[in-house]
C-alpha cells in the first residue's frame, strides 16, 4: 500500500478476543489522519477501552494491525515496542498518577522512555526535560504544585498532571481514557477544552473514549461510534441523530442529549475537512457563552 | 433457595433447609471431637501436680521476689547483643526478601512456571522452620555467638518478611503500572517508578514489625547458645538464683516495651 499518506494511525481489522473467549473487537478498521481529534463513544463493554490499550498494545490484539506512522505496532519487539509507545501519550479515566510521587515526578515520567535506567532511578532527569516539565506544567497551570505529592491534588488537578505526563512524551497521537469519567460537569469541560486546545497547539491526533455523547460533540471533529466491537457509526458529531444513538446504544428517548443542529452550521463534509479547528466562533458549541448555559441546564 | 412459597405469602430465610443441616452437622462433629479429646487428656493427666499448681506458683514467684536489682550491672551487655542480633537479622532478612518477594508476586515474577515456585518455596521453607531451631542447627555449624543468632533471625524473618512484601505487590493498584508503562518505560523503570512507590509503606510497615517480633526472638536464642539475654537466662534457672531470673524477665519488658513503641513511631511517620 503505497498511498501517499494513510493517515497517522491504521487499523485494519483489529481483532480482539480475551482468553475468557470474550470477542471484545471484531475487525476494527480505522483511520485517524495527522491532528485529528477523534471520539469514539459507546456503551459500556463495547471495547473502546480495549481498542486504544491495543493501539499502545498495553492489551495484546490478537488480530489484525495498526500502524503509527507507517509502522506496524503489532508486530514489534519489546525494544522497537517501547520506542513506538514514546509517541504515544496516554491520559486515564481514575488518572493513574503514581499517588505517592511527586507532581514533578509524575510529569517527568513521562520521560521514562527517553532516559536510561540510572538516570531515572536518581531522578537526574536532562535539564531540558526538566525546563520542558516546568512549562507543561505551568501550561496546565499547576506550577505552584510541583512538588505536592499526586495524592494531594483535587481530580481536576490530578487529570491535568496526567495531560502533562502524556504530552512531555512529545507524541503525536494521544490516547485518552474516559478522562472525565471521574470528574464533575464543570471540570470535565475545562478538561476536555485544554485537551482539545493542546491538541490544535501541538498538531496532535487523539483518540478520546468517552461516555458524555455531548461533551464529544463540542470538543472533537470526528465521532465513532462503537457498538459490541463493531464500528456502527463514523462521522461528524452533527449526525448524531436520535437513530444513530438508538443504533449505538439501544432504543432510549435522546431528544435531550441531541444538540439542535444550526442550519447555518456544517454540512457533513466542512467538519471532516476542518482538521485545524481553531476557529471556535463558527461553532457554537465551542463557545464559552455555550458552555456555560449547559452547565447550568445541567 | 432462601425463598419459600408464592406470591405475598413468600418468606425469605437467610439459608436453606439443606445449608441449616449442613451448618448444625458441622456443630455436632465439632463438640464431639472436643468431648473426646477432653476425655483422653484429662486421662493422661497427673491431676496431682496440677492442683498442686497454684501452690508451686505462688512458692516461685516468693523465690523471685525482689528481683536481683544489682545484676541489671551485667545485663546491659547481654541485652545489647539481643538488640544487635534482631537489628542485624531483621536488616539481612530484608535485603534478600526484597527479591525473593518480587519473584514470588504473581504480577511482577519474571516466570511463572519457574522462578515462583523456587521464591515460594523459599518462602515456606524459612517459614517453616522457627528461629530456635535455626538456631540449634546454626550453632553446631558456626559455632555459639552471636553471629549464630543473627544468621538464625535473618533465615526465620526471610519467609515472613517475604510473603507479606509480596501479598502487598500483588494488592497494587495495576493502572499506575499501565500508565507507566504506555510512557515507554522498561521493566526496571516501571518497578521503580509504578510498583515501588506502592509499596513503600508496606515495605516499613513489614520491617519494624518483623524487627518488634525479631526482638523477642532473639531473647530466647541464647538458651541454645546463639548469643543474647537468653545465655543468662538459661544460667540462671539452671543455678535456681530466681532473683536474677526476675531480674532478666523485667529488663526483657523493658526491651520489648522500647521496641512497640519505636515501631508505633515509625510506622506513624512512615505512612
Amino acid at each position: 500500500m503505497l498511498v501517499s499518506d494513510p493517515g497517522l494511525l491504521v487499523l485494519e481489522g483489529l481483532t480482539k478476543r480475551y482468553r475468557t473467549g470474550d470477542l471484545a473487537l471484531k475487525g476494527v478498521s480505522l483511520t485517524v489522519p495527522r491532528g485529528q481529534v477523534m471520539a469514539l463513544i459507546g456503551p459500556s463493554g463495547a471495547g473502546k477501552s480495549t481498542l486504544i490499550r491495543c493501539v499502545n498494545r498495553l492489551v495484546e490484539p490478537t488480530g489484525g494491525s495498526v500502524r503509527l506512522d507507517g509502522v506496524d505496532i503489532t508486530g514489534l519487539g519489546a525494544g522497537a515496542l517501547r520506542r513506538a509507545r514514546r509517541r504515544m501519550g496516554m491520559i486515564f479515566q481514575e488518572y493513574a498518577l503514581v499517588e505517592r510521587l511527586t507532581v514533578m515526578e509524575n510529569v517527568l515520567s513521562g520521560r521514562l522512555g527517553y532516559v536510561s535506567f540510572w538516570r531515572s532511578f536518581l531522578r537526574r532527569f536532562p535539564q531540558s526535560d526538566v525546563t520542558e516539565a516546568f512549562r507543561l506544567l505551568e501550561r496546565v497551570g499547576l506550577d505552584h504544585m510541583v512538588d505536592k505529592r499526586a495524592d494531594e491534588l483535587s481530580g481536576g488537578q490530578r487529570q491535568r498532571v496526567g495531560i502533562a505526563r502524556a504530552l512531555i512524551q512529545n507524541p503525536q497521537l494521544l490516547l485518552v481514557d474516559e478522562p472525565t469519567a471521574s470528574l464533575d460537569p464543570k471540570t470535565s469541560r475545562q478538561i476536555m477544552r485544554l485537551v482539545k486546545e493542546l491538541c490544535v497547539e501541538r498538531g496532535l491526533a487523539a483518540i478520546i473514549n468517552i461516555h458524555d455523547v455531548l461533551l464529544a460533540q463540542m470538543f472533537a471533529e470526528r465521532v465513532v461510534g462503537l457498538r459490541l466491537g463493531e464500528v456502527v457509526y463514523d462521522g461528524t458529531p452533527d449526525g448524531l441523530t436520535g437513530d444513530v444513538l438508538t443504533e449505538i446504544y439501544g432504543e432510549e428517548d435522546w431528544s435531550a442529549t441531541i444538540r439542535p443542529v444550526d442550519e447555518e452550521g456544517d454540512a457533513q463534509g466542512q467538519a471532516e475537512a476542518d482538521i485545524e479547528v481553531g476557529e471556535h466562533p463558527h461553532h457554537r458549541r465551542s463557545g464559552p457563552t455555550r458552555d456555560e448555559d449547559v452547565v447550568s441546564g445541567l | 433457595m432462601p425463598v419459600v412459597g408464592t406470591g405475598l405469602a413468600r418468606e425469605w430465610r437467610r439459608r436453606s433447609v439443606q445449608a441449616r443441616l449442613v451448618i448444625w452437622l458441622g456443630w455436632l462433629v465439632g463438640v464431639a471431637i472436643f468431648a473426646w479429646c477432653w476425655r483422653e487428656m484429662s486421662g493422661k493427666t497427673i491431676w496431682m501436680f496440677v492442683l498442686d499448681g497454684p501452690e508451686q506458683a505462688a512458692d516461685l514467684l516468693e523465690r523471685m521476689v525482689p528481683p536481683r536489682w544489682s545484676y541489671m550491672d551485667s545485663l546491659w551487655r547481654p541485652l545489647w547483643d539481643t538488640m544487635n542480633i534482631a537489628t542485624l537479622g531483621t536488616l539481612m532478612a530484608l535485603i534478600i526478601a526484597v527479591p525473593v518477594a518480587f519473584c514470588a508476586a504473581s504480577n511482577t515474577t519474571p516466570s511463572r512456571l519457574l522462578v515462583r515456585p523456587l521464591a515460594l518455596f523459599v518462602i515456606v521453607s524459612s517459614r517453616s522452620i522457627n528461629s530456635l531451631i535455626w538456631a540449634l542447627m546454626l550453632v553446631a555449624i558456626i559455632g555459639p555467638g552471636v553471629f549464630a543468632g543473627v544468621i538464625a533471625i535473618g533465615l526465620r524473618s526471610v519467609g515472613f518478611c517475604a510473603k507479606l512484601l509480596y501479598e502487598a505487590i500483588e494488592e497494587i493498584d495495576e493502572s499506575q503500572v499501565e500508565a507507566v508503562t504506555a510512557t515507554g518505560a522498561g521493566r526496571v523503570q516501571v518497578l521503580d517508578y509504578a510498583i515501588v512507590p506502592q509499596i513503600m509503606p508496606a515495605l516499613a510497615g513489614i520491617a519494624v514489625f518483623r524487627w518488634d517480633i525479631n526482638i523477642r526472638e532473639s531473647t530466647v536464642l541464647g538458651l541454645v547458645g546463639a548469643g543474647g539475654i537468653g545465655i543468662q537466662l538459661d544460667a540462671s534457672i539452671a543455678n535456681l538464683a530466681w532473683t536474677q531470673v526476675s531480674m532478666i524477665l523485667l529488663a526483657i519488658l523493658a526491651t520489648v516495651l522500647v521496641s512497640e513503641w519505636v515501631s508505633a513511631k515509625v510506622r506513624h511517620a512512615m505512612i
